[in-house]
């Protein structure tokens, strides 16, 4: 039995989510505002809009954005994926913690460490091997894949130690090779999962600031260095644009995949309560 | 074999020894979960592994199923030593107390699956998956999934989708575990009609005695990793052959004593509940001056008001306790030496009245072939 | 060293697995762990006007390899105060932030697995949309508010609660929104999926056995969410004490933090070798955190 919630903690609640989202509604608000001065408002214009699509400088930058995020997803969810498995599922082997701990740790490294150790990993493989050759996108594919794995590893393998294991063991007590256990049952039961793990990879990808200046190369600008250099600038309306489109990007991601979610655990539930009915009609 | 009702199918084979553990072993770091373990199972047989939690039953059912790997000791199926052979190419299928149906498939899908798995034709998969459905009374929810399914619908699915691989040997891990109690009676019924039918050999693992004496033609008992007492229901529950299983089925009297004297047919035993001695059959050995217990079963003593006649084994006591249970009542008589001893006795007559009440002496007797001596 | 890491797990566990855990791990170790390696190499060189702008610490003289290591990055670094103080008040920075977050998101997350659970996907989705939102672009929306002319500023004024703007951007309060704005999302999942978990029953237990509301969530429900705790307050904490973007934005010349120190010695002094040893003492400081962060998460995933 739930309890309703207190007065105290609604109010609080609203009070949480009103810091959480005021900036960013105002951040869109003045995408509009028809002033260079992003905090005087001098009534509705969709003119920054046009100026952004005309700025090639940032269209080549979210190109170049986006086919590193393609990319990075779907490696960094096949090796997360597996990551997931290992941590979740092979509990008895010698390196497990130091697996984890691996695996896990880029979630919360500093992002400027991460930043510097691969640039001098990248500089000094190329002065003793020859390859990368030079920082570009491969160097950022390469740290991007890095980091989001150990988010996709994460979610993965907190699906995993959800789902009752014996699923796993009958069908392979029923003769599947573990390999084909992995394709045939585990791939499909956590799909949301994985499904959840590429989108992430792709935003953090996205989004990458601090490591991707520190890996890319002079040729190579994604969006966000792109919008740093012109924040560090000052306030302009043409990047509160750009911001709309990020904010607008994000939400529909996550936005449609919750609305998935809680429509496939709702008509779950009605199934269940229908077969449940049925059985007591007997 | 789906299908296979014949009779002279379904017997158990006593020659052979279909399945063989020996000295079979499992230790998890520091802790022995299975210890030292034989056992021979017949054709066609329902063995039933019965103990508490922890006490090594399901680790013995993940070996026998190639799920974990045995410390030492042989496992063999059908003359075949199982070795390391992984549990996708044993011929041994398993029925998970969860049932551990594929979310994702439908009754059908998870039933084939199985065969699928061993390349199996498709029209071949398909009758025999309705075939089996069939005997398990499951074809009407074929294209169901398994959330639609109730408990005991997502059981017969399960065995179903063992079934139709018709592997060597059946394991059933707690199979009426996820049942409620009205449900699990009806469904243990059922459940060893089918596999009698098929003429599956199966070994089932449960906590629950009663529902390994209902399902099993032999049970063993286990604690601690060591199988303790191995016999059909009525033989482990007439005569256990320690204090261990006299009392974990069933509940039993235990009276410590010394033997006094052996004569042919029964041993005499001095104990503190009687200046008498006690006179119980012999049974295996014990030797004069040996401390020993007698297990007695609450239904063999009678209650009565008078002084049993000819009984060499009587005690008398003081009702302290009874419990009104329709059918019988049990009562909870205090002895003057201090000693309790329980006594089940069916309720023949319809009034209080004419049954012993609160606070009466009353006389206990039993025959000397009641109780059991128990040396360990 | 990999063939006798791969001989390693050859022996320990069967063949097929070895290679599934090879495939990640081996990403992880190239990509991960032995960058930390060059780090820790590049951090005992002499800056150089070369590319790359660093001296080799291994040099053959006369058929014998010489090893010459400079710890003159590490004295530069404990000698000079603006060092130690960045370091410091990094700590700082981060650990009031923390404790912000905690106090702000503790409530909330308590009040969302509360919640009817409609409601509660609902509410979940709205605080996990923020952190998937480009960090960069929300840390950017505060400019517009704390700024002197800015809305917050206007806000006021319109009000009468001011006279003449506040100061706030470019200040180290500006940087503490800044952090515990971005944070706070990071903290309120963990403690969430912990509270979410705990049984109601153990509370009308409680309440059942005479203990007032006040005293229950004190005496059951907070010990219990001691590990959603830690593992909230970790991943805001080491983040935090590393980060450039807030500081660089929002702060002023009075900020001191040791990610923007990096950056700074990295991108606009171009000094890797101090850059390098500015990153291995900021491993050092996070080494406890780090394994505290990985005894938790042991128990309690994200």
């Amino acid at each position: 039995m739930r309890r309703k919630l207190s007065h105290r903690l609604i109010l609080f609640l609203s009070i949480g989510y009103a810091f959480l989202y005021l900036p960013i509604i105002i951040l869109i608000v003045y995408s509009f505002n028809e002033s260079r001065l992003v905090t005087v408002w001098a009534g509705f214009s969709t003119k920054w809009y046009g100026e952004l699509l005309k700025d090639q400088g940032i269209l080549d930058a979210v190109w170049m954005s986006l086919r590193i995020a393609f990319l990075t997803a779907w490696v960094a969810t096949f090796l997360g994926a597996i990551a997931g498995q290992v941590m979740a599922r092979f509990g008895r082997f010698r390196f497990h913690s130091g697996f984890a701990s691996t695996i896990t740790a880029p979630l919360v490294m500093p992002e400027v460490i991460t930043g510097l150790s691969l640039l001098l990993l990248f500089v000094s493989m190329e002065t003793m091997i020859g390859w990368p050759e030079g920082r570009g996108m491969l160097t950022i594919w390469i740290s991007h894949v890095t980091f989001a794995t150990a988010f996709v590893a994460v979610i993965v393998s907190s699906r995993l130690r959800e789902m009752d294991i014996s699923i796993e063991e009958a069908a392979m007590d029923l003769g599947a090779h573990p390999f084909k256990v992995f394709f045939v049952i585990t791939i499909p039961i956590i799909m949301p999962a994985l499904i959840s793990g590429w989108l992430l990879s792709f935003t953090l990808s996205m989004d990458s600031l601090v490591i991707t200046s520190f890996v890319a190369g002079p040729a190579s600008t994604t969006l966000p260095m792109k919008v740093f250099s012109s924040v560090r600038m000052g306030v302009s309306p043409k990047i509160n644009a750009v911001a709309t489109f990020i904010v607008l990007f994000a939400t529909v991601i996550v936005v449609t995949s919750s609305v998935m979610t809680i429509r496939q655990d709702k008509k779950k539930q009605r199934e269940i309560q229908a077969a449940m009915k049925e059985n007591l009609g007997k | 074999m789906i299908g296979n009702t014949e009779k002279s199918e379904v017997k158990v084979d006593e020659q052979k020894n279909y399945v063989e553990v020996k000295k079979l072993t499992k230790k998890f770091d520091t802790i022995i979960a299975v210890n030292d373990v034989d056992l021979t199972i017949k054709k066609g047989e329902i063995f039933a592994l019965l103990g508490s939690s922890g006490c090594g039953k399901s680790t013995l059912l993940r070996m026998l199923a190639g799920l974990e790997t045995p410390t030492s000791g042989h496992v063999f199926i059908d003359g075949k030593e199982m070795g390391s052979i992984p549990p996708f190419k044993r011929p041994v299928n398993m029925m998970f107390q969860s049932y551990a149906l594929f979310p994702h498939m439908t009754v059908e899908q998870n039933v084939a699956f199985g065969l699928k798995q061993d390349k199996v034709p498709k029209n071949q998969i398909r009758d025999k998956v309705s075939e089996v459905l069939k005997l398990v009374e499951m074809s009407p929810y074929a294209k169901r999934k398994s959330h639609q399914l109730s408990g005991g619908q997502m059981q017969r699915v399960a065995l179903a989708r063992i079934l139709v691989k018709s592997p060597k040997l059946l394991l059933l891990d707690e199979p009426m575990a996820a049942l409620d109690k009205k449900l699990r009676t009806q469904m243990q019924i059922e459940l060893v009609d089918i596999l009698e039918k098929v003429g599956a050999t199966c070994i089932m693992v449960t906590h629950d005695q009663e529902e390994a004496m209902t399902m099993a033609c032999r049970i063993a008992v286990m604690d601690q990793g060591y199988i303790i007492q191995i016999g059909p229901p009525s033989e482990v529950y007439e005569f256990p052959n320690c204090r261990f299983c006299a009392e974990f089925i069933g509940s039993v009297n235990l009276i410590e004593g010394k033997v006094k004297d052996i004569n042919a047919e029964t041993v005499l035993i001095e104990s503190s509940i009687h200046e008498n001695n006690l006179e119980i059959a012999k049974t295996g050995d014990c030797t004069i001056g040996m401390e020993v217990s007698v297990a007695l079963r609450p239904e063999k003593i009678s209650v009565s008001r008078d002084k049993p006649e000819g009984s060499v084994n009587w005690v008398k006591g003081k009702v302290e306790d009874i419990i009104y249970l329709g059918g019988s009542s049990t009562y909870y008589v205090r002895l003057p030496s201090g000693k309790k001893i329980i006594a089940m006795q069916a309720n023949l007559k319809r009034t209080i009245h004419e049954r012993p009440t609160w606070e009466e002496e009353i006389y206990l007797s039993w025959l000397s072939q009641s109780g059991v001596i128990l040396t360990s | 060293m990999r063939a006798k890491l791969e001989n390693t797990l050859k022996k320990i566990i069967p063949r097929g697995r070895s290679i599934v855990i090879a495939i990640p791990f081996a990403w992880m170790i190239l990509f991960f762990l032995i960058p930390f390696a060059f780090v820790l190499k590049i951090s005992f060189a002499e800056l150089q006007l070369a590319i790359p702008p660093f001296t080799a610490l291994t040099k053959l003289i006369e058929e014998s390899l010489h090893i010459k290591l400079n710890l003159g990055n590490y004295l530069f670094l404990l000698q000079d105060p603006l060092y130690i103080n960045a370091y410091i008040s990094s700590v700082k920075f981060a650990f009031v932030s923390t404790m912000l977050c905690l106090l702000i998101g503790y409530p909330m997350a308590y009040a969302i697995s509360k919640s009817s659970p409609n409601i509660r996907n609902i509410l979940l989705m709205l605080i996990v949309l923020p952190s998937w939102t480009e960090f960069l672009i929300r840390i950017y929306a505060w400019i517009g508010i704390l700024k002197n002319n800015g809305i917050l500023n206007n806000f006021l004024l319109w009000l009468g609660v001011i006279d003449e703007p506040l100061v706030i951007l470019n200040t180290n309060i500006a940087v503490y929104i800044g952090i515990v704005y971005g944070y706070l999302p990071f903290m309120i999942l963990p403690l969430y999926t912990n509270l979410t978990k705990h049984d109601d029953t153990l509370l009308e237990a409680a309440y059942d056995l005479g203990c007032p509301p006040w005293k229950s969530f004190l005496t059951i429900t907070l010990p219990l969410s001691f590990a959603g705790i830690v593992a909230g307050c970790m991943l805001v904490f080491i983040p935090a004490v590393g980060e450039f973007v807030i500081p660089e934005l929002l702060g002023g010349s009075e900020t001191l933090m040791i990610g923007k120190v990096l950056w700074q010695e990295f991108f606009n002094n171009r000094d890797w070798p101090v850059a390098s040893a500015v990153a291995i003492i900021m491993l050092i400081i996070l080494a406890v955190p780090l394994a505290i962060f990985h005894h938790f998460q042991a128990k309690e995933t994200l």
